[in-house]
């Protein structure tokens, strides 16, 4: 600020300003302790800004109030509120436009102030509304910590709770185990005490039994007795033989007899199983090795190691096989090898079957692909969704059932009724608008198209008579050329017009359609049929009608033709020929157009008034 | 199928000949011996008392009769009636008595087991065996009858001895490493000795006849074990049946097993085919044309009952045992397997209406039949697959491959079949109640033509 002043106000010294400085600071003026006021308390300056004035200055303190004032401006930047003065003795006058400028600017500076001051205030809501916000916000979280924390604290504690019952268990466990261990000690140790008991008890039971034998079989016992009437003979006829030596040697021999034949016969059995396995192994070894051989080069190709190899053992196998049966049954020496093969013809076969199986899942793969197989879970995906469309319909059509019904029976309300029936006729209405429009539409386009037409028509007819006009003088100027030779040309002049004629009349039906125009009120069968052709054309109603009328018309013009007499050709000769000309209208300028006007309503006259003749 | 007049029969003894021509049945103190397909009596034998074991010998000559009350055994010839024989125990008892195969001697055990004593009708000789064991299965055969192994128990100790059936001579004893030997079983071919241990431990040993151990098996250890054993009747398989409600097989090559046949209580497999057991309004047997013979005996009894195809899956009944006592109801305590050895047949006791046919080819459960109350005991056919089952109900059932039928057991009052033996031919069954027995005939046509019928109707 005070650099500002400097530059604002040069022309103060820097003494003055020092001291107004200290003034300004050391005395504490009202002003001040206004300002200072305004620092604090924004609000109720108002009204204590006037009650304070009117205490400030009063009628002895003018000058004074006038000069603080000035210092306190000039300490402020302002501009000095008196006259620039040139002495300084003299008493500075008030310097009025200064006071209004000073005061202006504190106005302005008021303002300013006072918008600074919303604005800071609008802040300092705003702060305050995301302080509180901040607040809650910090409340909140606070409490979920709190929740957290609570949590936490509770898990841990179930935690600790199911590591003691863990530890419970465990102990539990190991109780149960020592129990378990306990008891097969027990039980052991019973069963020894069982079987001990056992044996001491079954020892007695024995001398007891061994007593009772003696007791039994001592007492010389009569009644153990066999009474028998005569004995019978052995079953075998043979008579018994004392059991000697001989005879134990002889028992030992049967029994040896009976194993040796029992075990003959098993190793009969299994030799009998053994050739038919081996028989089952060659004839398996055999196929294998047609099966693999047909394969035997392409591998090789491959160079593929170890079917290479292998493969080449399979044909050492087969040479194999041949000795192995010739020596059939002596297994033992060819086991070895056998299996290897087998093993390795195994292997083979293995690789073969897998390849051949890779071989069927990627076809079948692609198959699945090309063909469009649809797998199971697309089909009960379809068929789901099939299910949720018919379900979808059922539902549609019950409610279309319901709606009909309720329709039903509001019928017989109606007013509903009526109303609704209004709107039928209101939307036809609206549709019938529409099509009128575009009838009429319709309607424009097929008056344009008529004049158009009409045109056309009335140039042509100019064409045509200047065209005749010029053969008529072709003509003259012929036959003023002729006159001078024989007859003989004459007639040929005749003969050509007729010529020309003829061809016209096969074009006719050909070129039917631009006549159509003149002939349409005759076809539509209005008796008034006037020459004003453009008063009978726009009452043509539709395209299609005009197509019918066309087609009558071609039909009815022919028929003309037919009934022409020869005066008459000429001039529809000329109608016809214009048609023809037709081409050559466009490329004419369009200049020669205004000029046949006039013309083209008595040909358009003429015309109408011949197809009415017949 | 028919059925023959009801005989008057006690203590369930009825037995044919081995020959096949003669049976045998007591009536109290009575034997009598009727031809087989006359059922004209024979010969008719009185006793001194009530006969509680009668057997043929095994030439069909001679039937021994046994009053063990009484410690006495008495012997008739059929071909010589008024040939008689008499064996008194004396103070000794007597508590089973037995025919040697060669028909000339009778093995006769004292009570307590103190011996075995062999009577010989050839000869004034008696043979007396010490030590005898007392187990289920002591004595055992060879189908040939040429030996005999005995179980014995000496200083604590199972032994096995064999004989020679023809003259008693010892040909070989050895010791068996079981605590409790409970049984022992030749294979058909008498060249194996199957020797199990009680239930108290799974344990099965296996002998060579020379004495040798060819193998152990033991399936799992500390809990009861071996219920039952049986020889298929080519030797091949051992079926072992044990308390734990299965069956293994063992092989006859190596001696290990090749399978085990579990009995679950519920069976979901297509492939199994469980017949159950229905009762069938009578209104509904009257339309029911596929006995005629049955119809033709006339009076029909009220509860009839059919076999109905069961859908997967199928729970059968179970009986929960009782576990605190003794010789609890559970494991499988009855095999057979059929003549061809293409099936074999189990029961499962804790399932008890149901008998568990398995198919010994394909090692798998094939049929499952579900009956009504308990099976009491079923038999093979000599001749073909042919199970007949009885539940002491007035039915008797019949499987057969092709199909199985019930068929109810006509006669006044009510029937029970408590038991049944097939004759030797296959073409009739003895069915034995309580106080009556009458014989099934079955005329193989008739029987097939029947199955077939039934196939139809399930």
């Amino acid at each position: 600020m005070g650099d500002w002043m400097t530059v604002t106000d040069p022309a103060l010294s820097s003494e003055s300003k020092i001291t107004s400085q200290y003034t300004s600071e050391t005395k504490m003026s009202p002003s001040s302790l206004y300002s200072q006021q305004v620092l604090c308390s924004s609000i109720p300056l108002s009204k204590n800004v006037h009650s304070f004035f009117s205490a400030f200055c009063t009628e002895e303190n003018i000058e004074q109030s006038i000069s603080y004032l000035d210092q306190e401006l000039t300490t402020f930047g302002f501009p000095s509120l008196y006259e620039d003065s040139k002495g300084k003795e003299t008493k500075r006058g008030l310097n009025v436009v200064a006071v209004l400028n000073c005061m202006n600017e504190l106005l302005i500076l008021q303002r300013k102030n006072l918008l600074a001051q919303e604005n800071v205030e609008t802040q300092n809501l705003k702060l305050g509304s995301d302080m509180g916000h901040l607040q809650n916000c910090y409340a909140k979280l606070k409490e979920q910590l709190e929740t957290s924390r609570r949590e936490m604290s509770g898990l841990q504690e179930r935690d600790r709770q199911l590591q003691c019952k863990n530890r419970n268990l465990h102990q539990l466990l190991k109780n149960e185990k020592d129990e378990v261990q306990k008891l097969q000690n027990i039980i052991a140790s019973r069963a020894t005490q069982y079987n001990h008991d056992m044996k001491r008890k079954e020892r007695e039971y024995n001398k007891l039994k061994e007593r009772l034998h003696q007791l039994v079989m001592n007492k010389k016992d009569k009644k153990i007795a066999m009474e028998i009437l005569n004995y019978v003979g052995r079953a075998d006829g043979k008579r018994g033989s004392w059991r000697t030596d001989k005879t134990e040697a002889r028992n030992e021999d049967e029994m040896y007899t009976i194993l040796l034949s029992d075990y003959e016969y098993r190793q009969k059995q299994i030799l009998m199983e053994n050739a038919e396995l081996k028989k089952v192994l060659q004839q398996m070894k055999k196929e294998m090795i047609s099966l693999l051989s047909p394969q035997k080069q392409r591998p090789r190709e491959r160079t593929d190691d170890n079917t290479g190899t292998a493969l080449s053992d399979v044909e050492e196998d087969a040479g194999e096989m041949n000795r192995e049966s010739i020596w059939d049954l002596s297994c033992e020496t060819v086991r070895e090898q056998l299996t290897n093969s087998i093993r390795k013809q195994w292997r083979i076969l293995k690789s073969h079957v897998e390849k051949l199986d890779n071989q069927v899942s990627k076809v079948h793969l692609e198959g699945v692909n090309d063909e469009d197989v649809i797998s199971r879970q697309d089909h009960e995906q379809e068929t789901e969704k099939l299910e949720v469309e018919i379900q979808q319909c059922k539902e549609m059509i019950k409610t279309q059932q319901q709606l009909l019904q309720q329709q039903l029976a509001t019928a017989c309300d109606d007013d509903t009724s009526s109303l609704l029936r209004d709107c039928y006729l209101l939307e036809e209405k609206e549709r019938l608008k529409e099509e009128w429009s575009l009838l009429k539409e319709q309607k424009k386009n097929f008056e344009k198209e008529r004049r158009s037409f009409i045109e056309a028509a009335i140039r042509l007819g100019l064409e045509r008579k200047a065209f005749e006009e010029e053969r008529a003088i072709w003509l003259k100027q012929q036959f003023l050329s002729m006159t001078n030779f024989d007859l003989q040309n004459s007639e040929n002049v005749k003969l050509f017009s007729a010529f020309s004629g003829s061809s016209d009349r096969d074009n006719h039906t050909v070129h039917s359609r631009p006549r159509a125009r003149k002939p349409h009120s005759v076809a539509n069968g209005s008796p008034n049929c006037t020459s004003k052709l453009t008063k009978s054309l726009p009452a043509s109603p539709s395209t299609s009608d005009f197509c019918q009328t066309r087609s009558c018309v071609s039909e009815h013009s022919s028929i003309n033709i037919l009934n022409i007499t020869p005066e008459e050709t000429k001039p529809n000769q000329v109608g016809r020929e214009c048609t023809n000309l037709k081409w050559s209208v466009a490329s004419r300028p369009a200049s020669q157009e205004g000029c046949y006007n006039g013309r083209s309503l008595t040909y358009a006259n003429s015309h109408i008034h011949k197809d009415n003749l017949p | 199928m028919n059925f023959s007049e009801v005989f008057k029969l006690s203590g369930l003894l009825c037995k044919f000949s081995p020959n096949g021509k003669y049976l045998a049945s007591c009536v109290q103190y009575r034997l009598v011996v009727r031809d087989v397909h006359t059922l004209q009596i024979v010969q008719l034998y009185t006793c001194l008392d009530q006969i509680q074991h009668a057997e043929w010998s095994a030439d069909s000559l001679f039937i021994l009769c046994a009053m063990y009350k009484r410690g006495l055994v008495q012997v008739w010839s059929l071909e010589q009636p008024e040939w008689h024989c008499k064996i008194d125990e004396g103070s000794a008892g007597l508590v089973a008595s037995c025919w040697s195969p060669d028909g000339r001697h009778i093995l006769n055990t004292t009570e307590f087991h103190l011996r075995i004593t062999v009577w010989s009708l050839c000869t004034k000789s008696v043979s007396y065996i010490k030590y005898p064991k007392a187990c289920q299965q002591g004595i055992s055969f060879t189908r040939d009858g040429r030996y005999m192994a005995l179980a014995e128990r000496r200083d604590c100790r199972d032994h096995v001895s064999v004989f020679v059936c023809s003259d008693w001579q010892l040909l070989r004893h050895f010791d068996t490493d079981t605590q409790d030997l409970a049984g022992l079983e030749w294979a058909p071919n008498g060249c194996v000795l199957a020797v199990w241990d009680s239930c108290l431990e799974y344990k099965i040993l296996l002998y060579s006849l020379d004495g040798r151990l060819l193998s152990t098996y033991c399936a799992y250890e500390w809990s009861l074990g071996i219920k039952s054993v049986d020889w298929s009747p080519s030797s091949q398989f051992l079926a072992i049946g044990s308390y734990d409600g299965k069956v293994r097989i063992l092989n006859h090559v190596t001696w290990k097993m090749i399978t085990e046949f579990g009995h679950l209580a519920t069976i979901n497999n297509p492939k199994i085919v469980v017949y159950k057991e229905a009762e069938k309004s009578s209104r509904l047997a009257l339309g029911y044309n596929s006995f005629p013979q049955l119809r033709a005996i006339g009076t029909l009894p009220s509860a009839e009952s059919k076999y109905e195809i069961a859908s997967m899956p199928v729970s059968l009944q179970i009986l929960k045992p009782v576990a605190d006592r003794a010789n609890p109801k559970i494991g499988v305590g009855t095999m057979a397997f059929s003549s061809d050895n293409y099936f074999l047949a189990t029961k499962n006791d804790n399932v008890p209406n149901a008998v568990w046919i398995w198919d010994v080819q394909k090692m798998r459960l094939f049929v499952v039949l579900e009956q009504l109350s308990p099976v009491r005991s079923f038999q093979w056919d000599p001749q073909q697959p042919r199970l007949a089952i009885c539940t002491g109900s007035s039915k008797v059932y019949l499987w057969s491959p092709a199909g199985c039928v019930s068929v109810q057991v006509p006669g006044e009052g009510d029937f029970q079949v408590l038991s049944l033996c097939w004759h030797l031919n296959g073409d009739s069954i003895a069915l034995l109640s309580k106080d009556h027995f009458c014989l099934c005939f079955l005329e193989t046509e008739g029987v097939r033509t029947t199955f077939g019928q039934l196939g139809d109707h399930t």
